[in-house]
């Protein structure tokens, strides 16, 4: 018997129509954990580097984590994964909500898609009833309103469903997968669903997940619960709202905008408003928050209440996660009521609130400037507000200029010329980031933008604070009940931490320091992806609940695996350099780990390739950034060596990589 | 002595539904507690506590398990709460034969809520940190009667659904059965 997981898959031809169950190797488990390792496991294996992320060749893979369906809070993940139109590289996003835990009671671990349907339609999974059903009727409708309407049609009122919109139907490069109150938005995975002419996956199951050790897995699970009642009660003091407590940011409750409205850039990514949150403003957007926001809510098995249900006026109701509260606003210099108001469209249409904003604003940027002209934009509206509702639908059809604009910034720009690719000008690996523009560079920051391959920042970043705090004695009072550091070191590098002189950025915290703190927060990231986990109650905020001291007692108790920190650690290690492994093999390199150019105005090209040189060595990877043969063959991906020196990426006996922690070696030199 | 009046303790569970925030953490824990043994599965298919969600329509109300029904009542009738309209039986509380609902997924017997027998608080409150759901004990003068144990109630089920003689059939069989 199988604990934690079901270990079986589906298997879907859309092409033939041929489906699978599946009985997967327990081995690959244990040796890649689930979710997004064993993922990452069957891109290698099934997806080869020429396939196009059009191709029939690609896989999409709907999988739920390790542990979701466990009574584990906040284990609700649904990972999908595929090649990216956008990157070119392997795309995963993770979404919340509902539909992952179903799947599992349906008693299934992952669904994988290969192939092309020659008609549209949705698979229908109940328990052992799997089905692909027509869904011509659906096309052009909308996610939410798709999944509404799927469940009316089998009579499952309690049926989980993720679909794509007009967007996804018409192959935008940063087209969305929708679900319940949450969405797989980064690298265009909605796209490759549309592509393969699939609206949308339903699920429903009514069977049991197992525990190897019940009785323990409880009181893990009590004591998080317990931990996150504490952590509500005593928010981290002198740090921003967002930071200060559990959950992904917590938008939705949040009204107080300071911090992002005046950090984060508006428009194109260009412009900080240092002053912007004024006592009017404040009203304003509160006003129109009250007004519109119906209900806080969660995810499955959660307490945290991310996300909201909105009602704007004359539009139907739907849900927000966290973060497009503000990005649609932003972008079009507009009021939090357009941005609530134009996000019930975007999630209709399937689009990434991140990437579809910039894309508008980037638009309109080109108009005045004169690289596009009006006659780009027939018919386009005088009103601010009309123009960014006017480019949605265009681009979401893929209508004129919005063909192109579909492509997202950088392809846009390529193909428009003219200059434009200065105006795309926020990209890393070709896709839209986060409208950060900051003064002086962040080495840790720095780091994690430049190699992380989950394309969004906030899926990388958490658990070491995002700048020293401005005296000791906060910086003491903050190490003391600090436990979920995996060594007492990082307390050091955190209380030496000053906001000004010698100890600060961008050379203090120094490289090495810089590989420790980087590796610690991705190594949380990449274990909430094999599990399941939402981020929000573990790698994102500072002290969560999960961490590294009892995830390998979750693991143990829940899914029956002998394991302890060390090998955890050492099983992300594996499947994280399986990730990279992917992308080198799909042409990725160094001069590919580039935050945007005015990413920071203060830059220091030798501190950066010091960095990169130094991180690069820490994670057993050569100087472009390709993991060695020697860090292969020790995290036992010897195939993956083998097949590297094939294909001449890499060449026999390379050099061995540092075997330690840099830091550790610094102090021993 | 049935017909005689006493004191008891009886328990019950406040809902209140604007706190509600759909996690279904209370159909989660309810289901693991009463799997056997204790906690070993879950499957919120089991739990004698289910939320009635329509996001869409700020739908959001926990019912609890009550009281098995062998005939569909007549109540179908519609409310408008709030100028929303809702469905009387989505919020009834009794495992009736129109519906699935609180029903042992594969043996179809009804489930009731028991207050998590044996344990301090209900489960589901504990799990519930919103305080959507909060515990109440409160005296009542009872009049006592016979309560049916939860095996009479699934009993019963199965004779309105397959008939008397069957599960007579059925149970002399199995008797047999577990003899030889
Ligand atoms: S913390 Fe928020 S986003 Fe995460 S599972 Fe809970 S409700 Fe969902
Ligand atoms: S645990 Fe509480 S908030 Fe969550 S669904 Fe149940 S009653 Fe609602
Ligand atoms: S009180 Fe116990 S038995 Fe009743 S619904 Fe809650 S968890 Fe289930």
């Amino acid at each position: 018997m199988r604990y934690g997981e079901t270990g079986f898959n589906l298997e879907i031809d859309l092409t033939t129509g041929n489906i699978e169950r599946v009985e997967t190797d327990p081995r690959d488990t244990e040796l890649y954990l689930g979710g997004l390792g064993t993922n990452a496991k069957l891109i290698w294996d099934r997806v080869p580097p020429e396939a196009d992320a059009f191709s029939p060749e690609n896989l999409l893979i709907f999988a739920s984590g390790l542990l979701c369906g466990t009574p584990a809070t906040g284990c609700n993940r649904t990972i999908v994964t595929t090649i990216s139109p956008q990157t070119k590289l392997m795309a995963f996003s993770m979404m919340g909500g509902f539909w992952a835990p179903e799947l599992k009671y349906a008693g299934y671990d992952k669904v994988i898609f290969r192939g092309k349907s020659p008609e549209l339609v949705y698979l229908y999974i109940n328990n052992d009833k799997v089905e692909l059903r027509a869904a011509e009727h659906l096309r052009g409708r909308g996610s939410v309103e798709t999944a509404e309407l799927i469940r009316q049609e089998l009579k499952e009122p309690k049926a989980q469903v993720a679909a794509i919109g007009m967007a996804g139907e018409n192959r935008v490069f940063f087209a969305s997968i929708e679900q319940g109150r949450s969405s797989a938005s980064r690298g265009g995975i909605g796209a490759v669903m549309g592509d393969k002419n699939l609206k949308a996956v339903v699920v429903r199951g009514t069977k049991d997940i197992s525990l190897a050790r019940p009785a323990e897995f409880m009181e893990l699970c009590q004591e998080v619960l317990e931990y996150i009642k504490f952590r509500n009660e005593n928010p981290v003091p002198g740090v921003m709202p967002i930071l200060a407590g559990l959950g992904s940011p917590q938008e939705m409750k949040v009204h107080d905008e300071k911090w992002h409205t005046e950090n984060f850039s508006w428009g194109n990514s260009r412009t900080r408003r240092k002053e912007f949150w004024s006592e009017e403003v404040e009203r304003d957007w509160t006003e129109t928050m009250d007004k519109m926001r119906t209900r806080l809510i969660s995810c499955y098995n959660c307490p945290m209440t991310c996300g909201a249900t909105i009602s704007p006026p004359g539009m139907p109701t739907y849900m927000m996660k966290c973060f497009s509260k503000l990005t649609y606003t932003m972008a079009a210099f507009a009021d939090l009521e357009f941005g609530l108001g134009i996000a019930q469209s975007a999630t209709e249409y399937g689009v990434d609130g991140f990437s579809a904003p910039q894309v508008m604003a980037f638009a309109l940027e080109l108009l005045e400037n004169g690289i596009l002209t009006d006659e780009d934009f027939p018919g386009m509206p005088e009103d601010n507000e009309g123009r960014f509702y006017w480019l949605l639908d265009h681009i979401v059809r893929r209508e004129g200029i919005g063909d192109i604009l579909a492509d997202g910034t950088y392809w846009a720009a390529q193909r428009i010329g003219k200059g434009a690719e200065e105006y795309a000008h926020n990209n890393i690996k070709k896709h839209e980031q986060l409208p950060l523009k900051l003064s002086m560079l962040n080495p840790i920051y720095f780091i994690m933008y430049a190699t992380g391959e989950k394309i969004n920042i906030t899926q990388i970043e958490g658990q070491f604070p995002q700048a020293p705090f401005p005296k000791r004695e906060h910086r003491e009072a903050f190490v003391k009940d600090w436990f979920q550091v995996p060594d007492e070191k990082f307390k050091q590098y955190f209380l030496d931490w000053e906001p000004r002189g010698e100890n600060s950025i961008p050379y203090y915290p120094t490289p090495p320091m810089v590989c420790d703190i980087v590796d610690w927060q991705e190594r949380m990231h990449y274990i909430d992806d094999a599990l399941g986990m939402c981020a929000g109650l573990s790698s994102f905020p500072l002290k969560p609940p999960y961490h590294i001291h009892n995830y390998p007692k979750f693991i143990s108790a829940g899914a029956g695996y002998d394991m302890d920190e060390e090998k955890l650690t050492q099983a992300i290690k594996r499947y994280r350099t399986l990730v990279r492994a992917n992308n080198t093999r799909r042409g990725m390199r160094r001069k590919d780990e580039q935050p945007p150019k005015d990413h920071w105005k203060k830059r220091f090209p030798e501190l950066e390739q010091e960095l990169l040189d130094t991180y690069y060595a820490f994670k057993g990877w050569n100087s472009d950034g390709i993991p060695t043969e020697t860090t292969l063959r020790e995290l036992g991906l010897d195939y993956v060596a083998d097949d590297f020196i094939e294909r001449g990426i890499l060449t026999k006996d390379e050099e061995a990589p540092p075997q330690k922690a840099a830091a550790d070696q610094e102090k021993e030199a | 002595m049935p017909g005689e009046k006493k004191t008891k303790t009886v328990k019950t569970i406040k809902v209140d539904v604007d706190k509600c925030n759909g996690c279904r953490a209370c159909e989660v824990i309810c289901s693991a507690f009463h799997a056997a043994p204790k906690y070993s599965s879950n499957n919120p298919e089991r739990s004698r506590i289910r939320v009635i969600r329509e996001p869409l329509k700020d739908v959001y109300v926990p019912v609890y398990a009550g009281e098995y029904t062998p005939a569909e009542c007549m109540g179908r009738d519609k409310y408008i709460i709030d100028g929303k309209e809702y469905d009387e039986c989505a919020f009834c509380r009794a495992s009736c034969p129109s519906r699935s609902l609180f029903k042992e997924p594969d043996s179809g017997l009804p489930l009731k809520c028991d207050m998590c027998e044996g344990e301090d608080e209900p489960l589901c409150v504990k799990w519930c940190i919103v305080d959507a759901l909060t515990y109440e004990e409160r005296e009542e003068e009872v009049e006592e009667g016979e309560e049916m144990e939860e095996m009479e109630v699934g009993l019963e089920a199965l004779a309105d659904k397959f008939g008397m003689d069957k599960i007579r059939d059925a149970m002399a069989r199995l008797s047999q059965h577990k003899k030889d």
